[in-house]
């Protein structure tokens, strides 16, 4: 399951849950030990301030996708005078992300320890950990390890789940706070960034449940242990979903900075990899040359892709990139929270650009419509759910520039006639938006 | 002190008002929403740009002070 060669079995988030095991609190314990925490608040400054040394020392960054240093992140709002509520995003309301479900069924534990060093480190008094409704086998996991360890932490904070609707925005930041705050589950429009984000009179600190799974390894064994487990700079490791042109899909944790390729092969591609999507329907799109890339902030930036979420869709050259990028884009246009205009509008708009050209059906200069839709769709949402639509057929569109510019002459590519191998899921717009 | 002018994308329906009122600063889609084509909005325009604001049907636009420091991206 993991690939690197120096290793600390008990430095993994999906230690003991081989076979799809959930692991109780007892079993839990056997395999972590005890979480270190604070005994008494008059430790708890000292404590805090070590413990973000040590996430500092670990090199962890988000694993939501945002990919900032969570020790930045956390410095920024410790120490304070604002109250905090901690709230764990579980929603991974991206379809090809499976990471997140994985932990909070078979490791929840984890997820409830990072939650209470959070808490710790924040003097926060609750905890709200959010799955998305549509995932019981999450959600029931994470209630019943929340009734093992009791209601309340062992730093007397208060744990409780919430389950918003499982639609594709309303894991966004400020889409599950709006929620939490008895709101719609739409992101909200924030015009000064790094927005700050309340739920009632208190500050809502969103973390996610990787990154908060992950900080109950670094407070046990250390920062510099988690970040000698990868095999670059940015080391540690990590949760990645496989899926795609593989015949083996599903969640590995592998060593920040193996060569792609290596993650790859561990999915059993099903033929010539053509392209790679990154992070997500709202991600990159890298070719083939990305194989050697190591995974990791430093290894796939020159190729203008980042490991986001961890989500790695594999294309290959037995379907067409193009319709397989058409059918995201329709997918995504489809995801939009219906707020603003030019997402409204424009996603729609590009979606059936994209269909033209992979159907090679060229009629009034698509290729120029195509562009022009993407310039003026790009940073006008309130939140980045366009932004990411344009990144992702961008990207697309130079990976697959070959059958791209064949298909703007009317000849196909040689697998336009093929099926096309992504399974997408039904769109949530049957769901309520409360 | 410069000045931003920002368009609250959730709040705006696209009644193209501000592009009729400063058609300087606003020009609009295919749908109707507004681009803006000059974000700093320069003193000559402020007298306009606040007329938009004031008028915008859906109190969609606003005035923000441009704070001179880098900005976290994401």
């Amino acid at each position: 399951m993991t690939s690197p060669g120096t290793q600390n079995p008990q430095l993994r988030l999906l230690a003991g849950t081989e076979g799809g095991r959930r692991l109780n609190h007892a079993e839990h314990l056997a395999i972590h030990a005890e979480l270190p925490l604070p005994d008494a608040h008059r430790h708890a400054e000292h404590w805090a301030q070590d413990f973000v040394k040590q996430v500092e020392v670990s090199g962890l960054t988000g694993r939501g996708g945002g990919g900032f240093p969570t020790a930045r992140k956390l410095s920024g709002s410790i120490g304070g005078h604002h109250r905090h509520i901690v709230v764990i995003d579980a929603m991974e309301g991206e379809p090809a992300a499976q990471k997140d479900s994985v932990l909070a069924a078979y490791a929840p534990h984890l997820i409830l320890d990072g939650a209470e060093l959070l808490a710790a480190a924040l003097s926060a008094t609750e905890v709200r950990i959010a799955v998305a409704r549509d995932n019981p086998a999450a959600s029931s996991s994470i209630e019943a390890a929340i009734a093992e360890r009791g209601r309340r932490g062992r730093r007397g904070a208060q744990f409780s789940v919430g389950t918003p609707p499982g639609r594709y925005v309303a894991g966004e930041e400020s889409a599950l706070v709006s929620w939490l705050d008895n709101g719609d589950s739409r992101p909200t429009y924030r015009p000064s960034k790094p927005a700050v984000l309340t739920i009632g009179r208190r500050r809502a600190y969103v973390e996610n449940a990787e990154t908060t799974a992950t900080l109950a390894l670094i407070a046990r064994h250390g920062g510099g242990a988690f970040a000698a487990q990868g095999r670059d700079r940015s080391g540690g490791m990590a949760l990645v979903t496989l899926s795609g042109a593989v015949s083996e899909p599903g969640v590995h944790e592998v060593a920040v900075g193996t060569p792609l390729g290596e993650i790859i092969a561990l999915g059993r591609p099903t033929g010539s990899v053509s392209g790679i999507l990154l992070g997500g329907y709202g991600g990159t799109f890298v070719g083939p040359e990305a194989l050697t890339a190591p995974w990791s902030a430093d290894g796939l930036q020159p190729l203008g892709g980042a490991p986001g979420a961890g989500v790695i869709i594999v294309l290959s050259d037995h379907s067409c990139g193009i319709a397989e990028m058409a059918r995201i884009a329709d997918w995504m246009a489809r995801e939009s929270a219906g707020q603003c205009g030019p997402c409204v509008f424009g996603l729609p708009a590009l979606a059936e650009d994209l269909s033209l050209v992979a159907a090679a059906r060229n009629k009034g200069r698509i290729d120029v419509r195509l562009q022009a839709h993407l310039d003026v769709i790009e940073g006008r949402g309130a939140c980045a759910h366009p932004d990411g639509v344009v990144r992702m057929v961008r990207s697309g569109l130079s990976v697959f520039r070959k059958d791209v510019a064949a298909h703007l002459e009317g000849r196909r590519c040689a697998s336009a006639t093929a099926p096309t191998v992504l399974t997408l899921p039904a769109n949530t717009g049957v769901l309520p938006w409360r | 002190m410069k000045l931003e002018i920002k368009v609250d994308p959730v709040a705006c329906d696209g009644y193209g008002h501000c592009a009729e009122v400063a058609p300087e600063i606003f020009s609009l889609d295919e749908w109707g929403y507004p681009i803006i084509r000059t974000p700093m909005v320069p003193p000559a325009l402020l007298a306009i740009a606040n007329l938009a604001v004031k008028q915008c049907p859906r109190k969609a636009l606003h005035l923000a002070q441009v704070v001179e420091a880098p900005s976290r991206r994401r």
